[in-house]
C-alpha cells in the first residue's frame, strides 16, 4: 500500500471501559452514590442485582446498606420478578444488570410483573447502546426500541453524572416503573456548566442556535454540545435540545424546536430503529409538521467488537462524525435553508455515519 | 371464613376431623362453582379446576390468614396463582372465601367482567398477581417473601404452580433464590396433574423425579395425593412449622376429580363439555358427596 508504517490498531476496550474523552472531568459511580444518598432519606429503598453489582455501581449501595441489598445471582428473570415482589409489599427497588439482559432476556418479567401492575420498580440497565466494545452480546443497541412499546414504563437516557444524580430521586418518586440507561464507572460531568436541572418528562434547551437544532438524548447530548461548539467556530449557530426522558416524550418541546427552518438532527446512542429519531419523526408527523429529520444513530445491524473510540467513529457517534454529518447536511447550495435540500442526504464526508 | 379473618388468628383452628369436614364441604362448593362458570363458557379449564379444588379448599379454608373484606390487608398471607388459566378454580375459591361475591361468578370470562379467563391483579379482588404467562409466580413470591421478612412481617407467601411450569427456567431461578436466601416463609404448591397443553407431561418434557429436584435445590419437599384432604392438611401443617428453608408440597391431582364423566374423559388441557353434560356433571358431583 504505502511506505508509511501501519497505524497501530487499538485493541478492544475492556467490557466496561469509560467513554469519557481523555482528560474529561468525570464523577465516579454517580448512580451508586446517588442511590446511597436517597436511601439515607427513604428506608423503603432497596437494591438488587444479578451478579453484576460491581459492574453497575450497585456495589456502592451494597457496601453501605448490606441489609437492603439482595443478590439474585445470574438470573435476570428472577431478578425482575423478585423486584416486582419487593414492590408489591411496599418497598422501592432498584434492580441493576446490563441493559441487554434486562430487556432481551427478561422482558416478559419487566412487562407483566412490573409494568402491567404499574409498580414502582426501577430497572437500571448498564452498557446501553454502544458503550462497550464487547460485541452484540453486550451492546444494547435496541433497548429503547424494545421498551418504548411497554405501557406505563418511564424511560430515561441520561447524558452524564449530573443527569444520573438528579434522575435517581426523581425515578424513585415516580409512582410507576422506570428504566434507566445507566452510565457507570468514571462518568463524564458536563451539564453542571449549563443552567440545567433534570426534570422527569421534560426536555431542556441547553443552547440556542439559528441554523441547526440538535435534538439529543443520553451521552449523545455530550457529543452534541461538543459538535455545537466546533460548528460555532465555523459560524454555524447550533441549538441543542437535550431529551433525557424518552418516554413519556416531551412532545411540546420537540414540536417547538422542530417548527422551524433550521436543520433538525436527532442524536442517540441507539439503533436508528425505534429510538429517539423515530420518536421525534412520529411526533412531527402526527402533528402534521413536515420537517425533515436527520437521524444520527447506530445502524440497523449487529455491531463490531473493538475499541470504543474506533466504533464510535465507525458508526457515526463520535464528535468528529457528528460535525461531519451536520456540515454535509448544510453543505452545497442548500446553505442554511435545509428545507430546500433534497430528501436524500448529501454524501457524508467521513466515515459513513449510520442512517436508516 | 370468619375465624380466619381475625387479625393474627393462627390457622389452623379446630379439631382435625372438623377441619377436614369443613374443607371437604368447601371443596364441593368450589367444584360446584367451577362447573357453573364452565357452563357459562361452554368449555375451558374445568378439568384442572376440579383437580385442584381440594388444594384450594385446604389453603383458603384452613391455612391462609386473610380478611375477605380487606384484600389489601398488609399482614395477609399472600397466595399467588402463577397458573393463570386456573383462574376459574381460584374465583370459585375466592367466592367461597368471601372475597368475591358468589353472584359475580356468572360473569366469568364475559366482556367487562372482573373475572377474566386469566386473573388480573389490577382489577380482580383477592388476586395477588396477574396470570397468563407461566413461570412468573415463584420469582414474584421470592420478592414478596424477601420484602416481608425485611419488614419484619410474619405473613407467609404461597405459590400454586403446575408441573408444566417446571419447564420454565424462571421457576428454577427462583427456586435457587428462595433456598439461597433461606426463605422459610415461602410455600410452593406444585399441582402435578401430569398434563400439559401438548399432552401428558411425561411426553412433553419429563420433569420427574419432581420431589428429588426440589430437594436438590435446597427445599423441604413433601409429596401427597392432592385430592386427599386429610393428607393435604397434615402436610401443610408440617410445612408451616418448618424453619430454615423454603417448603414445597407436591400434589398429585386427578383432572376432573369429583365428576366421573370428566375424570374418565380423554385428558385434554382445554376440555370440551357438551351443553347437556353440565347438569349431569353437577349431579355426579353431588352424588359423590352423599356416597
Amino acid at each position: 500500500m504505502t511506505s508509511t508504517a501501519p497505524k497501530k490498531r487499538l485493541t478492544t476496550s475492556a467490557m466496561i471501559a469509560s467513554f469519557a474523552d481523555p482528560g474529561q472531568r468525570t464523577t465516579s459511580a454517580p448512580f451508586g452514590h446517588a442511590l446511597n444518598r436517597l436511601a439515607e432519606q427513604r428506608p423503603e429503598i432497596v437494591g438488587l442485582s444479578a451478579d453484576l453489582a460491581k459492574y453497575t455501581d450497585m456495589h456502592v449501595f451494597r457496601d453501605a446498606h448490606p441489609d437492603r441489598f439482595f443478590q439474585m445471582g445470574m438470573a435476570e428473570q428472577s431478578l425482575l420478578g423478585t423486584a416486582a415482589g419487593l414492590a408489591e409489599v411496599g418497598l422501592v427497588p432498584f434492580a441493576s444488570t446490563y441493559s441487554v439482559f434486562a430487556t432481551r432476556r427478561a422482558y416478559d418479567f419487566l412487562c407483566l410483573d412490573i409494568a402491567e401492575p404499574n409498580l414502582n420498580v426501577n430497572v437500571v440497565g448498564a452498557l446501553p447502546g454502544l458503550t462497550t466494545g464487547y460485541g452484540p452480546s453486550h451492546q444494547a443497541t435496541e433497548d429503547l426500541a424494545i421498551l418504548r412499546g411497554c405501557p406505563n414504563l418511564t424511560i430515561v437516557d441520561p447524558c452524564d453524572s449530573v443527569d444520573i444524580e438528579q434522575a435517581v430521586p426523581a425515578l424513585a418518586d415516580a409512582p410507576g416503573p422506570t428504566y434507566l440507561r445507566l452510565l457507570r464507572g468514571a462518568v463524564p460531568t458536563v451539564l453542571d456548566e449549563y443552567d440545567y436541572r433534570f426534570e422527569l418528562g421534560k426536555a431542556a434547551e441547553l443552547r440556542t442556535g439559528r441554523d441547526v437544532v440538535l435534538i439529543s438524548t443520553g451521552l449523545m447530548t455530550m457529543r452534541a454540545l461538543q459538535a455545537a461548539a466546533r460548528l460555532e467556530a465555523d459560524s454555524v449557530d447550533v441549538a441543542v435540545l437535550h431529551v433525557p426522558t424518552i418516554k413519556p416524550l416531551d412532545t411540546e418541546a420537540i414540536l417547538r424546536a422542530a417548527r422551524t427552518d433550521r436543520l433538525v438532527v436527532t442524536l442517540e446512542n441507539h439503533t436508528v430503529v425505534g429510538g429517539l429519531a423515530e420518536s421525534v419523526a412520529s411526533t412531527l408527523a402526527f402533528a402534521g409538521v413536515g420537517t425533515r429529520v436527520v437521524p444520527i444513530a447506530l445502524p440497523d445491524e449487529f455491531l463490531a467488537a473493538g475499541a470504543l473510540p474506533t466504533l464510535h467513529d465507525r458508526y457515526g457517534l463520535s464528535t468528529d462524525a457528528v460535525v461531519a454529518r451536520v456540515r454535509a447536511e448544510l453543505g452545497g447550495d442548500a446553505g442554511r435553508r435545509p428545507q430546500a435540500s433534497p430528501h436524500v442526504a448529501a454524501a457524508p464526508a467521513d466515515p459513513a455515519p449510520a442512517t436508516a | 371464613m370468619t375465624s380466619l379473618s381475625t387479625p393474627q388468628a393462627a390457622p389452623p383452628t379446630g379439631d382435625r376431623a372438623e377441619r377436614i369436614e369443613r374443607i371437604r364441604q368447601a371443596a364441593y362448593r368450589i367444584r360446584r362453582n367451577a362447573l357453573d362458570m364452565g357452563e357459562v363458557q361452554g368449555q375451558g379449564y374445568i378439568g384442572q379446576a376440579l383437580g385442584v379444588a381440594d388444594v384450594l379448599a385446604t389453603v383458603y379454608t384452613d391455612q391462609l390468614r386473610y380478611r375477605p373484606e380487606d384484600p389489601h390487608w398488609p399482614d395477609r398471607d399472600r397466595f399467588l396463582l402463577s397458573i393463570g388459566h386456573y383462574a376459574i378454580a381460584l374465583y370459585a375459591a375466592l367466592a367461597e372465601a368471601g372475597t368475591i361475591p358468589a353472584e359475580e361468578l356468572e360473569t366469568y370470562g364475559s366482556d367487562d367482567s372482573r373475572l377474566p379467563m386469566s386473573a388480573m391483579a389490577s382489577y380482580t379482588p383477592g388476586v395477588e398477581i396477574s396470570g397468563g404467562s407461566l413461570g412468573h409466580g415463584l420469582p414474584v413470591a421470592t420478592g414478596m417473601a424477601l420484602g416481608l421478612r425485611h419488614q419484619g412481617n410474619g405473613a407467609r407467601v404461597y405459590n400454586l404452580l403446575s408441573d408444566g411450569e417446571l419447564d420454565e427456567g424462571s421457576t428454577w431461578e427462583a427456586a435457587l433464590a428462595c433456598a439461597h436466601h433461606g426463605l422459610d416463609n415461602v410455600t410452593a404448591i406444585v399441582d402435578v396433574n401430569a398434563l400439559q397443553a401438548d399432552g401428558p407431561t411425561a411426553g412433553v418434557l419429563r420433569t420427574e423425579p419432581v420431589t428429588d429436584k426440589w430437594r436438590a435445590f435446597g427445599w423441604h419437599a413433601l409429596r401427597v395425593d392432592g385430592n386427599d384432604v386429610a393428607a393435604l392438611v397434615d402436610a401443610l401443617d408440617e410445612l408451616r412449622a418448618h424453619r430454615g428453608s423454603p417448603s414445597v408440597l407436591i400434589c398429585d391431582t386427578r383432572i376432573g376429580c369429583g365428576v366421573p364423566l370428566l375424570e374418565s374423559r380423554e385428558k385434554a388441557h382445554f376440555m370440551r363439555v357438551e351443553e347437556h353434560e353440565w347438569q349431569l356433571a353437577r349431579d355426579q358431583l353431588h352424588e359423590g358427596t352423599t356416597r
